[in-house]
């Protein structure tokens, strides 16, 4: 039978992460439950969930700050989180529903680290930071991008633990844009995601990030596209140049949900979309 | 492993292996046989039970994270035998057919009516999206909860 | 306590089973435990097609606690009964594989995780064959899978003489190919099934549609007496048509490992088996020609129907039966010939499932109506008002309407609504800017009961008796699968009986206490099996007045009457069997006559709008109007109405099966989606009332007709918002981006 610790302190959990490096920490369970008596089932678990010290939601020194174990229904729930960063309570409205979004925590996704986690592309595109630790080596602050490798695969050592993620707050005149393409509106698995996240001054892009959800193997920032943009004044020929080198830069794929052609227009469009927005903004 | 926990009400105990699904414990070790499995991943809702109020879907919760939490399922919606007001309005306003969602919608209904008891019909699919169901096509579903939602507001 | 003469239907009782299922008492398959009770899994072949050579159980692995079944157990013919005798319960060794996840072995045990385990143990030898996965491929015949043509079945209809000389002389040809997909019924509930042996009977307890063809299945495969077998229906979570013949081969299943293994035997299917291995909506491709006068009238009709059966025979016959009848609408059309064809191919045989072969030519011929009035530069609403079957017409088949036609009610009744504000709360697009919108029309109509003389040849049968304990019963196999049989039965009896809906039950089917009313399909079970229900309601009232006469009691009072002979006398049961009313007539060879002894009609307008970036669609309205002649229990009515609608919307934008190499590769609720209630617009129901004269109190069926128009419907609204042609179901955000850059549709 399976191992099952229930640390009752961040402490207590770190420690047991490290005396069991093959143990795996859950928290919702939303992803790690569907079909698992149909796996390879890990030797122990490290169940995190509602872990008092590693939830809840902070304002501080210019960052809001969410605790890995807190769940998408109290990030819901939160007007800091909807008032600074709307982009990401859009996302996680639409994770699954109330039943998921009462388990599911901004951890999880990030633990978790799939081409379709919804808050992934949200978090990138708001700079977010991953504040991980462990009982050894302290803490660290690891950037977003640097966080999510591959696959479902992220920058976490065997001994750390996801300790809470902290966003910047934008200056002001920020505008956020946030679409998931699903299959259907509820309970639904990603065909597409995107979040942008720009600044004007004027008519030139003085901050972009642009990022996406299930075009590629992990969720990504397009930073040649951004590239492109950065810098310039929004026209229509600088959209359409973004529009073109996101088209290359994004490498999606035929599966169940939806197919390579359809994820790369889309994309262009939504991408047309929201700079256009953010040029009339 | 030993877990205790509240269940409707009680104080229970019961040694389980932790991985075990909260659904297969409720029906198979405790006989409640309310909660049902429609898709074991999280889509249908037909396993909606409450957790410290919460609603959730029990195929997807260990058992073992129950420890010192309370349950609530369908079997604890009615008092002595006395139907509570969304399940009244559910076989009013004809919100179950074959009935298989119905103790899955039952219960997130309730919890919505809780949460959000001035929620529009709109507001109110959005609450009712993880419960799905084949047979209503949802608007008989929608008109029993808003009914019972509108009750609750006449009566205080 | 109620008046005699007082009348239930028409009114919205409250669900005789609605407490139960309200309160999670309802008692499900999966729901029932047995002493001693073994857990049982299914073994599925791996090809689409193929010749099973061995199976092989790993000798390392423990089987002492696990029972194992394969076709050598089966000391009887090896076939599932049904029309014919072609698909066997478990392929036999050195037999055809036919499909992807066909049965070849049984195992059961106590422990249902050993079982699981047990499964990876199992190792099959096959050397695969080349198969047959499409229309095409099996219409080319270069791989024989029945017959010397692969196809099941025929049929040919024809009307008028001179087709070519009548499209000739047409003004205008309207011409269309439509493909319409796979579709699952995703009923809530997965199948299952119970079975135990007792005393060289079997018993076996789940979840079905039809007690009596399981029956018919058991006898044939174990050799058993009509009382050996005896099929009890559980609480069902809905059916659709998926819970029609598939169940036999689920119960096959069970009895075979509960007779080896001396033990009850349960088998649940999960949802990915259920998906990947049971019947779906039949594909269907759809040549169709119309011809048309000047003055904007249908000559001719050409219609070339093809479906998809899957592997073995099924009830298809009967799918391309109802879909060739129903091709050319509720319209008028002097010439006209219909060509359909059932093939066979190597995907898991599809079946029943609600509209049964209309939903798909229904598709095809409201896309051409809709056509032809945009070649006429007429409105869609007018051309079909012009062209529709009124009184006195004749349909395809040659059938004089001779009474209930509402096909202008319909309309007009849909029409109204439309300029009536719309709900509030509609479902909205995400989009704001730029959004596409449509408005799409269908009037279609469905027969309801059996098509032609099926009614006479099944002759159902329903019996009404006061029990011992002085209440009235009503026995048919007809099973609630949650469309309310159960209430609406209660509803008719009593009313017929003179007494309260409190006093009467519904026996839940078993075949040991309820005569054979046939199956619980083909919107019959209301207008044909509630008509035999008031029939022996009444047989039973005039038993017990008669008895009340020559004891002297008060006839007035049928539930003292009851109780007076279930104390002096017993029971008292009153058995009647369905007559077809006079005077129709169809001939099975040459496909004329009265298709069906009467019509539902209906008409339904929807609105979509389409996001200009994504391609999503938002239906922001359905209006729909349907015509059951009289609805014994509104609310009742109107949930069917709109379960149907929902499934039809479902299908026609979100729903797909989908295929690879003969297996389905999204066996799950996560990707085999169904819509949840943010999909649902705020349907705008109306309930029409054209009394059918011989059907109980003028009802007739609602069952299917709801799934036949809205995909159409949809469809018409799409090609409204954006000037394209939409003629493959499901219509998926893909689907729309392709044709929007010209590509195929």
């Amino acid at each position: 039978m399976a191992d099952f610790l229930q640390p009752q302190t961040l402490h207590a959990a770190l420690e047991a992460r490290a005396a069991h490096p093959d143990y795996l920490p859950i928290a919702g369970c939303t992803d790690v439950m569907v079909g698992f008596s149909h796996q390879a089932q890990p030797t122990g678990f490290i169940d995190l969930f509602g872990l008092a010290e590693i939830q809840g939601i902070c304002a501080d020194d210019g960052h809001i700050s969410i605790g890995a174990a807190t769940t998408y229904g109290d990030i819901l729930k939160d007007p800091l989180v909807y008032e600074s960063f709307p982009v990401l309570s859009e996302a996680i409205r639409e994770i699954g529903a109330v039943q998921i979004q009462e388990r599911g925590t901004l951890g999880g996704n990030l633990g978790t680290c799939s081409p379709v986690g919804d808050t992934l592309p949200v978090l990138l595109a708001l700079d977010a930071q991953v504040h991980v630790a462990s009982s050894k080596r302290g803490s660290r602050l690891v950037p977003i991008n640097d966080f999510i490798v591959g696959y479902r695969k992220n920058a976490l050592a065997e001994d750390e633990l996801i300790v809470e993620i902290k966003m910047p707050l934008a200056p002001e005149g920020t505008q956020q844009y946030w679409r998931k393409v699903g299959t259907r509106r509820a309970q639904s698995i990603s065909k597409l995601m995107m979040c942008v996240v720009g600044r004007l001054n004027g008519k030139d892009v003085e901050h972009i990030r642009i990022a996406l959800g299930a075009v590629a193997a992990a969720p990504m920032r397009v930073e040649k596209t951004e590239a492109v943009l950065a810098g310039q004044a929004l026209h229509e020929e600088t959209i359409l140049a973004a529009q073109d080198t996101l088209a290359s830069e994004i490498t999606p794929i035929d599966d169940v949900r939806s197919s390579a052609v359809y994820r790369k227009e889309v994309a262009c469009n939504l991408l047309g979309r929201f700079l256009n927005d953010l040029g009339g903004a | 492993m030993k877990i205790d926990f509240t269940l409707n009400g009680e104080q229970r105990e019961i040694d389980v292996t932790p991985m075990s699904r909260l659904l297969d414990v409720l029906r198979c070790d405790f006989e409640l046989t309310g909660s049902k499995e429609g898709c074991g991943e999280g889509e249908c809702g037909a396993c909606t039970v409450f957790v410290d109020g919460k609603a959730v879907n029990s195929c997807l919760i260990p058992v073992a994270q129950m420890q010192g939490r309370e349950v609530r399922t369908v079997e604890s919606l009615a008092s002595n035998e006395m139907l509570s007001d969304v399940q009244q309005a559910l076989i009013k306003f004809g919100g179950t057919q074959c009935g298989i969602c119905t103790p899955g919608i039952a219960m997130m209904a309730s919890a919505a009516l809780e949460a959000e008891p001035n929620a529009s019909r709109a507001r109110m699919r959005e609450l009712m999206a993880g419960n799905l169901c084949r047979c209503t096509g949802y608007q008989l579903i929608i008109d029993a909860v808003i009914s019972a939602a509108e009750a609750r507001r006449r009566h205080g | 306590m109620t008046k005699p003469g007082h009348s239930f239907v028409g009114h919205s009782v409250n669900r005789v089973d609605g407490h139960a299922k309200v309160s999670g008492r309802a008692i499900y398959v999966d729901d029932i435990s047995m002493p001693g009770m073994l857990h049982g899994r299914t073994v599925r072949s791996k090809v689409a097609h193929g010749t099973l050579k061995d199976i092989v159980f790993d000798a390392a692995f423990d089987w002492s606690d696990i029972t194992t079944v394969t076709a050598k157990d089966i000391t009887g013919p090896n076939f599932v009964a049904l029309m014919e005798e072609d698909q066997p319960a478990l392929v036999p060794m050195g037999g055809k594989i036919m499909h992807h996840d066909e049965p070849v072995a049984l195992i059961c045990g106590p422990d249902k995780s050993k079982v699981d385990a047990a499964m990876a143990h199992i190792d099959q030898q096959v050397d695969e064959l080349p198969a047959v996965l499409s229309i095409d491929e099996s219409r080319a015949a270069n791989t024989l899978l029945y017959g010397d043509d692969n196809i099941f079945k025929a049929y040919t209809l024809e009307k008028g003489e001179g087709l070519d000389e009548a499209f000739a002389a047409a003004d205008h040809i309207v011409e269309g190919e439509y493909f319409t997909g796979a579709q699952e019924q995703m009923y809530i509930e997965t199948q299952g099934m119970i079975a135990h042996w007792q005393d060289e009977s079997l018993h076996i307890t789940g979840s079905m549609q039809c007690p009596y063809y399981i029956h018919n299945a058991m006898k044939s495969l174990f050799g058993l007496e009509d009382e050996a077998v005896v099929i009890s229906q559980a609480v069902t979570g809905g059916g659709f048509g998926g819970k029609e013949e598939y169940p036999s081969m689920l119960a096959a299943h069970v009895a075979l490992l509960a007779k080896k293994a001396g033990a009850p035997v349960k088998i649940i299917y999960d949802r990915s088996e259920d998906v990947a291995a049971t019947t779906k909506r039949h594909p269907c491709l759809v040549k169709h020609r119309l011809g048309l006068n000047a003055h904007g009238e249908i000559v001719a009709a050409d219609v070339d129907i093809t479906f998809d059966g899957g592997a073995y025979v099924t009830l298809s016959p009967v799918v391309l039966s109802r879909g060739v009848l129903h091709s050319i609408g509720p319209y008028k059309c002097p010439t006209l010939r219909v060509v359909g064809r059932m093939m066979a191919t190597n995907t898991p045989p599809h079946g029943a499932y609600r509209g049964f072969g209309a939903p798909q030519t229904t598709f095809a011929y409201e896309r051409q109506i809709d056509k032809a009035a945009r070649v006429l530069g007429m409105d869609p609403v007018e051309f079909r008002l012009r062209n529709r079957l009124n009184l006195g017409d004749e349909t395809a088949t040659g059938q004089i309407l001779k009474n209930s036609v509402a096909s202008e009610k319909v309309v007009r009744e849909v029409m109204a609504q439309a300029e009536k504000e719309p709900p509030n709360d509609i479902c909205m697009p995400k989009a704001v800017q730029d959004v596409k919108r449509g408005r799409g029309f269908a009037l279609y109509y469905h027969g309801a009961g059996f098509t032609g003389s099926g009614e006479d040849r099944l002759k159902g049968r329903v019996a009404v008796a006061v029990n011992k304990q002085g209440e009235f019963e009503v026995r048919s196999a007809s099973t609630d699968i949650g469309q309310g049989a159960f209430t609406i039965f209660t509803q008719i009896a009593a009313t017929t009986l003179g007494v309260d809906v409190a006093n009467v039950k519904v026996v839940q089917p078993n075949t040991k206490m309820v005569p054979d009313s046939g199956p619980t399909v083909a919107s019959r079970t209301c207008m044909v099996v509630g008509g035999i229900v008031e029939q022996a309601a009444n047989g039973l009232k005039e038993k017990l007045q008669a008895y009340g006469e020559s004891k002297g009691l008060d006839c007035g009072d049928v539930l003292a009457l009851a109780e007076a002979h279930a104390k002096d006398v017993g029971e008292l049961a009153f058995e009647t069997t369905y007559k077809s009313p006079p005077g129709i007539h169809f001939d099975d060879q040459t496909y004329r006559g009265d298709a069906y002894p009467c019509y539902g009609w209906a008409a339904c307008l929807v609105d979509v709008a389409v996001d200009p970036d994504t391609y999503e669609v938002t239906v922001e309205r359905c209006i729909h109007a349907v015509d059951v002649g009289k609805a014994v229990h509104p609310i009742i009515v109107k949930g069917q109405i709109e379960g149907g609608t929902m499934q039809a919307l479902g299908w026609a934008l979100w729903e797909s099966v989908l295929y690879k190499n003969g297996k389905v590769m999204n066996p799950s609720m996560t990707d085999c989606i169904i819509p949840t209630a943010m999909e649902a617009p705020e349907l705008e129901t109306i309930i029409v009332e054209e009394p059918y004269p011989h059907g109980p109190h003028g009802a007739k069926g609602v069952g299917e007709i709801p799934m036949d128009g809205p995909a159409a419907a949809v469809a018409n609204a799409l090609q409204d918002a954006l000037g394209k042609s939409f003629d493959v179901v499901p219509m998926l955000p893909e689907t729309i981006a392709e044709v929007l850059k010209g590509g195929p549709a």
